[in-house]
């Protein structure tokens, strides 16, 4: 085995990885990161036209994890057996430099300030009683107020599109009356609205929503961020998830931090570098660096550092504390221990309008980021007592450009055939003139939901396997039918033809065979109580205080927003508090 | 391959032994301020982009220049004593710099400079000796023999061509000190005619391959544009219209020199060697004297008319009609990034509208960048790299010529067509393609 030292590894070339890397760096340390898949270039991936090769991207999956070298077992209840995730479908975790935020679509939200302390706002509105039994509703321990800036700064290094609300309180634009207030305004304005997100803008300012356009990290003009890079505008070709961006406009840490990055000789990034374990000192409380395999020689290499930083996919942050022995695996029957606990996902559900037959809804026009959206169902934007659930849903049309191959697959829709002339000419009508609204909701944790090791399966490397629990709950399944159910009068407005409301069901059980969204949360969560949380309000784990988890592992609840933007600025405000406090004084930064 | 420019013959000017008698004796400079102000002097005068190959050592030479007689290579100029210059004394490096002799007397090829360098101070050369001696590592690394087969190997008829072509240090030195109408043009002056060299390619070439002027006191001739270099042809930086800089602010000139970028074009070719080597670690006073120098420069084409945009071509693809000749292929592979209109996205994306290396009577860098792609490297105050894609193996030679007929007449660039034939004949000059040409940026 070869030893090496460096001040900071980080685990992981993502968002949060480049993140932490780019502020560590700018703090003086000596860098490395860590990254388990090969580099990844624009020039390379987005070589025009073949990178928008849809065979060789979204449905070969280019650029996501290669499942035969490492994936999770998956099971629905406790009392199941979990078998091995073996192909892509209902999550992409990414692989390689720029990880999933290479390949995402970039919906680039801030937070609903009111889930970030969830149970607080439940309980004194609802009380106490109202927590169904089992769910493990927490807060995150950190304000709105305290995360601005750090969303403001995630925003300018990622070049987002958007209309603002209300700017230091006052009414700057048209924006989203639900978003929290702004210290700035979006670096770019709002992303265009494609024709379908404009009937339903219109349609559901009809119906009494407020309507808004979503926040992208499409670049709607040529833009350079505060390290300098620079993008290209958006024409929205609809190649953005499962894409390397061709043309510079979707925020990726590849575009928007690594070329400043690479330039600083601080800074190292060894590729084909599978970390196995987070090395520990005798007694378990602080990091010596890590382990890990060198894809190219098959030889270990252990890398000493003062700091690490788990920066990985969520699940593979999760992954990693448990084969390190980095504090306490969740016990879901003895309701003990940390890691593993309160997994979550979010709930998806699509729906679709035909609309008249001289309307164009043209649906391989698009941007991942772009659509509108309302918040009216979303967080604790409306009256739950009568309803009895926790959370919410925004509701948008994202028409994310629908590739000839996905569209086929996806089938014309409703009750068409499935087959023949009825079916040709259904799958014409669908693609031409029919268009989608989402209700992207979140999902609460519970008691019997969570990781762990799995007891039977081992990846390549010989490590036992990430073990999901995981089945949707009658809270959420009912959330997601309410607002659904809110989603027909928008249908109604615009003029449908005929529409079909897609919802989750009674006993509706989690498929891992569809693809619902990729955004899984939470397994290693923030939190004030080391009982209930793996880190700290600082993302610092409780445990091995030279140890920051970054990413959504760190939510105790799977938010209805899309989580990239959050993730980034958590990254920010653990980097800034690594840099103006732990570097000063290494230690907990929390007492626990 | 590296840009050439080189000819036979030269005569040993007598005027080394002057230059001898003006070194500089005693300085007050630290070695460190000296170390510092060389490596200055160095990056102003270009040096690594021929003396440093991609991934190799700094200064241990080695890129080879391709010529119709046979290849020649960068000499190692680390101060290593054995393969490199670490044996030359001050008075050898400066004869070397300014007059192109080599140690032993020899003449240098061309290819070098010198009838540039000349014009280097006696400071410049003094603090870049110094940088050379103490602040490069030494390389024991020989350079590759040289390819050329005798009798063209012979190196004396050099003296010749040096004599008759090469200014003597004396009477460069009097043209830098001419009168200019503010010490900022005078500065600008220096660094573009001397240690920058940019006549080297930018200026036409004689018979014997001389540059048919070195310096803007003789006429309009002077970086009024070069023949091709590795396929690509350098622009006039005079304010010719069209064919010029006429277009481009001061702004624009400076924010080029340091990124490589500008709102009107982006650096390809050798020019991003030049950037990415050089003008990028200038200052911003250098930078701006420069822009102000090249921005004085009266045009060599002075009846050209001005470039006016015309919107016919944008309307037409805009309202559905892509029925001109290689509109339909523009519309497939280039609208996305340069627009319809022409006016791209810059500085992530050049506009061709107006843009002189599309207007130029050779079409030959716009073939090149059809057909090879073009990769602008990572700059450190524009740390993004971008690579327009290769279409070569996508597109026939029909297509390109259609296509480029298509941006060269488009917009009021109003340039001639291209036809096959030319592409074809192109094909063999032209650059590798992009991916093929490593290392491949990374963002």
């Amino acid at each position: 085995m070869t030893t090496k030292k460096t001040d900071a590894i980080v685990i992981g070339a993502g968002w949060a990885g480049s993140i932490l890397a780019k502020e560590l760096t700018e703090a003086g340390l000596s860098v490395t990161i860590l990254e388990r898949g090969e580099d990844r270039a624009t020039a390379v991936e987005g070589d025009y036209p073949t990178s928008i090769d849809e065979l060789r991207g979204a449905i070969r999956h280019r650029l996501f994890q290669n499942l035969s070298q490492s994936t999770v077992t998956i099971r629905n209840t406790i009392d199941q057996t979990a078998v091995p995730y073996r192909r892509l479908a209902a999550f992409l975790p990414g692989e390689g430099v720029g990880g999933a935020g290479l390949h995402w679509s970039g919906v680039h939200f801030r937070v609903a300030p009111d889930d970030l302390a969830l149970r607080t706002n439940v309980v004194a509105r609802y009380g106490k009683s109202f927590i169904p039994e089992g769910m493990n509703l927490q807060d995150y321990d950190v304000t709105y107020e305290e995360l601005e800036p750090f969303f403001d700064k995630a925003e300018k290094v990622f070049g987002t599109s958007g209309e603002p609300y209300t700017i230091k309180g006052k009414v700057a634009g048209t924006g989203n009356p639900f978003a929290p207030d702004r210290s700035d305004a979006f670096p770019l304005p709002a992303m265009r609205d494609v024709y379908s997100a404009s009937l339903f803008k219109k349609a559901a300012a009809n119906v009494g929503y407020h309507p808004y356009s979503l926040p992208a990290a499409n670049a709607s003009a040529q833009y350079t961020n505060p390290y300098g890079v620079q993008m290209g505008p958006c024409n929205f070709c609809g190649y953005c998830s499962g894409y390397d961006c061709y043309m510079y406009s979707k925020a990726s840490p590849n575009v928007n931090i690594l070329p400043a990055l690479r330039q600083d000789p601080k800074f190292t990034l060894i590729t084909k570098a599978h970390v196995l374990k987070v090395d520990l000192d005798s007694d378990g409380k602080k990091a010596t660096g890590v382990t890990y395999l060198d894809l190219r020689t098959n030889q270990q290499v252990q890398l000493q550092a003062d700091l690490v930083i788990i920066s990985a996919f969520q699940f593979h942050n999760v992954h990693l504390m448990l084969l390190s022995g980095i504090g306490e695996p969740y016990d879901p029957v003895k309701n003990t221990g940390t890691i593993g606990r309160n997994f979550v996902y979010q709930t998806i559900t699509t729906s679709r309008a035909w609309l008249p037959s001289k309307q164009y809804t043209n649906l391989f026009v698009g941007a991942g980021g772009a659509g509108v959206a309302i918040d009216d169902f979303n967080s604790m934007n409306f009256d739950h007592g009568p309803l009895g659930f926790v959370g919410g849903s925004p509701v948008w049309v994202n028409q994310a450009g629908v590739k000839p191959i996905a569209a086929a697959i996806g089938g014309p829709g409703g009750k068409a055939p499935t087959w023949g002339e009825g079916y040709k000419d259904a799958m014409v009508e669908t693609y031409r003139h029919s268009l989608t609204i989402d209700a992207h909701g979140s999902n609460m944790a519970y008691r019997d939901i969570y990781l762990d090791l799995d007891p039977t399966y081992k990846n390549a490397y010989g490590q036992p396997l990430l073990r999901m629990t995981f089945t949707w709950k009658d809270n959420d399944i009912r959330m997601n039918q309410y607002v659904v159910s809110k989603i027909e009068p928008i249908m109604k407005e615009m003029g449908a033809t005929r529409y079909a409301l897609g919802q989750l069901h009674a006993n509706d059980v989690f498929d891992t065979r569809r693809y619902q969204t990729t955004h899984l949360g939470g397994g290693a969560v923030m939190g004030a109580d080391p009982k209930t949380s793996a880190i700290n309000r600082y993302l610092q784990s409780w445990d091995v205080s030279n140890v920051f988890v970054i990413g959504a592992s760190a939510f105790p609840q799977g938010m209805g927003y899309n989580p990239t933007g959050m993730v980034a600025a958590l990254a920010y405000w653990a980097a800034y508090h690594i840099r103006t406090t732990y570097l000063k004084n290494p230690g907990p930064m929390v007492q626990a | 391959m590296k840009h050439c420019t080189f000819s036979f013959t030269t005569a040993l000017g007598a005027a080394a032994l002057l230059v001898l008698a003006h070194m500089p004796q005693a300085r007050a400079d630290s070695a460190e301020d000296l170390v510092a102000k060389g490596r200055y002097v160095a990056e102003a005068s270009d040096c690594s982009a021929c003396h440093t190959i991609k991934g190799g050592r700094p200064f241990a030479g080695r890129m080879e220049f391709k010529l119709p007689i046979g290849s020649i290579y960068s000499s190692n100029i680390s101060p290593d004593p054995a393969h490199g210059i670490g044996a030359y004394s001050e008075a050898e490096f400066a004869r070397a710099v300014r007059e192109g002799v080599r140690r032993d007397g020899a003449s240098l090829y061309p290819a070098m400079p010198f009838p540039s360098y000349a014009r280097m101070s006696d400071s410049d050369i003094h603090a870049l000796y110094v940088y050379f001696m103490k602040g490069v590592q030494p390389v024991a690394q020989a350079a590759p023999a040289n390819g050329i087969p005798w009798p063209m190997s012979m190196r004396w008829p050099m003296m010749f061509w040096r004599a008759v072509f090469a200014p003597s240090v004396a009477s460069a030195q009097k043209d830098v000190n001419r009168t200019f109408p503010t010490p900022a043009i005078a500065r600008g002056a220096y660094l573009v005619e001397g240690p920058g060299h940019c006549g080297a390619c930018h200026s036409p070439r004689g018979i014997a391959l001389q540059e048919k002027a070195l310096s803007a006191s003789t006429g309009t001739v002077f970086l009024s544009g070069g023949a091709p270099i590795d396929g690509f042809v350098p622009t006039s930086l005079r304010q010719d219209q069209r064919s010029g800089l006429a277009a481009w602010s001061e702004d624009d000139i400076v924010a080029f020199l340091s990124t490589g970028r500008n709102q009107k074009g982006e650096a390809f070719g050798g020019m991003t060697d030049a950037v990415y080597h050089g003008t990028q670690h200038l200052s911003p006073e250098d930078l701006r004297a420069m822009a102000q120098y090249l921005r004085s420069l009266q045009p060599n084409s002075p009846n050209a008319p001005a470039w006016h945009y015309d919107s016919a071509a944008a309307a037409a693809l805009q309202h559905g009609d892509a029925s001109a000749r290689g509109a339909k292929v523009y519309v497939d592979h280039c609208a996305a990034c340069h627009r319809t209109d022409g006016h791209g996205y810059a500085p992530a994306f050049p506009p061709l509208a107006g843009n002189p290396v599309v207007m130029s009577d050779q079409p030959d860098s716009l073939v090149h960048i059809v057909q090879s792609g073009a990769t602008l490297p990572g700059m450190s105050k524009a740390p993004s790299a971008f690579v327009m894609p290769s279409y070569s193996q996508m597109l026939s030679a029909q297509q390109i010529a259609d296509v480029v007929t298509f941006i060269r007449g488009a917009w009021g660039n109003n340039a001639s067509p291209v036809d096959a034939a030319t592409v074809t004949s192109l094909q063999k000059s032209a650059p590798p393609r992009v991916l093929e040409e490593k290392p491949v940026p990374l963002n």
